[in-house]
């Protein structure tokens, strides 16, 4: 069991970090789909929708593309404060936040656009500015299904397999996650053993992410606060 | 006088509005659906814009298209109470109330007065219709409006509800210096509560 602990760590380091470097920005892509009227809402919708329809192979090239030393972010990386990520775990958080991000930006439009608009003008009538009636009122409704698009990303990063191996390759320690593990250990001779504990692991992990986003799901559905 | 109002706003193809003057106490407005009454008070209150026209509470002037003056709905100090109560799903009963409060200490007085007390601790969820309404319209007093749009706070209740809120609201009507606005569609109750009344549409 002990080889199979810095891999769950590496794993959930990975998808953690991916899920929260991935939040805000998916807020604000969730907040503007739900709430603002603008010409290119339709292509904006697409673009962060792209990586759940292209392969995630191509998204892995692409990112190898964009942060090689001498592509377009890798060069402002390398110059800037002479950091790369490729090979490193910051590049797997990357290609698991990257690809967890369209679901989450999917759930958390879904519960901004349940939240009655009603309820807001309510709040402003009763002296609170609009950013107040944000925070006290369409946040706290909303917060289950941005809680639920959290549990869903960490799911969706810590199983990212396609887009990471192609960017930032499978180094043990590094960037072996666990479904690149189960890989590794497939590709072995006598490797069995070690894939049917890894896979029961990675089983068990989504498991539990699955049984907590449907209950915090299920209780967006009552209106009643989660956070 | 309380109310000095004429504006007019686009609601699809038609266009809604209306012109009128009136002074202190209860002015109830009747009018047939769809006529704009809704839209009239979200105009007053500041949640729907109007196309032209000016929009004086109290000497007070709220909207104004031609030197443009347009104070956000949080700043008109406005008592709106909403044909759909309208209480915040997540919040008890006492939170709701509290929402918008200048005086916490007068929870309890305006609580008594509206018989809501016993309420306090329950979820919106969980309330009938007419205590959801009281609700409500305790939640606007408590800000201390100086003005009270109310939006058909009678309707969908049954006989006996009605009676409670129509105290409620006489109470309110005789308790308090503040302009009131209440739309309704029943004669009699427009009989009994208003000062005036004024029909538009």
């Amino acid at each position: 069991m002990s080889e199979l602990l810095p891999i769950v760590r590496l794993t959930l380091l990975v998808g953690g970090t991916a899920t929260l470097g991935a939040l805000p920005v998916a807020f604000a892509l969730a907040w503007v789909l739900a709430r603002w009227r603008f010409p290119g809402k339709v292509l904006l919708d697409g673009l962060v929708h792209l990586p759940l329809v292209v392969p995630p192979v191509v998204t892995g090239w692409v990112l190898l593309l964009a942060f090689a030393p001498a592509g377009p972010i890798g060069r402002v990386l390398e110059a800037g404060f002479g950091v790369s990520v490729l090979f490193r775990w910051t590049g797997a958080a990357i290609a698991a936040g990257v690809m967890a991000l369209p679901l989450m930006v999917r759930a958390m439009r879904l519960s901004i656009e349940a939240v009655d608009r009603r309820l807001e003008q309510a709040a402003r009538t009763l002296g609170a500015t609009r950013w107040r009636a944000y925070a006290t009122v369409t946040l706290p409704l909303a917060a289950p299904g941005i809680a639920a698009a959290l549990v869903l990303g960490l799911a969706r990063a810590i199983g990212e397999f396609g887009a990471t191996i192609t960017f930032v390759s499978n180094v043990p320690g590094e960037t072996q996650t666990l479904p690149l593990a189960i890989y590794a250990a497939l590709q072995r001779p006598g490797g069995e053993s070690e894939v049917w504990r890894l896979a029961a692991v990675s089983v068990a992990l989504s498991l539990v992410a699955l049984v907590v986003s449907e209950t915090l799901v299920r209780r967006a559905g009552r209106g009643v606060h989660v956070l | 006088m309380s109310f000095d109002v004429d504006v007019a706003a686009r609601r699809g193809e038609a266009t809604v509005g209306a012109r009128f003057v009136a002074g202190d106490g209860l002015t109830v407005l009747v009018g047939a659906s769809g006529a704009g009454k809704t839209s009239l008070l979200d105009m007053i209150a500041g949640l729907l814009r109007p196309v032209r026209g000016h929009v004086r509470v109290g000497g007070r002037t709220l909207f104004d298209a031609d030197t443009g003056i347009d104070v956000p709905p949080e700043q008109r100090r406005v008592g709106y109470v909403f044909q759909d109560a309208r209480l915040f799903p997540h919040r008890r009963v006492q939170a709701n109330l509290l929402y918008g409060a200048r005086d916490a200490a007068r929870l309890a007085e305006v609580a008594a007065t509206l018989d809501i007390a016993p309420l306090l601790r329950r979820w919106p969820r969980t309330l009938s219709g007419g205590e959801a309404r009281r609700v409500a319209i305790g939640r606007a007093l408590l800000s201390e409006p100086a003005f009270l749009l109310l939006d058909e706070p009678l309707s969908s209740l049954d006989p006996a509800r009605r009676e409670e809120a129509m105290r409620a609201i006489e109470r309110v009507r005789d308790a308090r210096a503040v302009p009131i606005l209440m739309v309704t569609h029943d004669a009699a109750e427009a009989e009994r509560l208003g000062d005036r009344v004024i029909t538009i549409g």
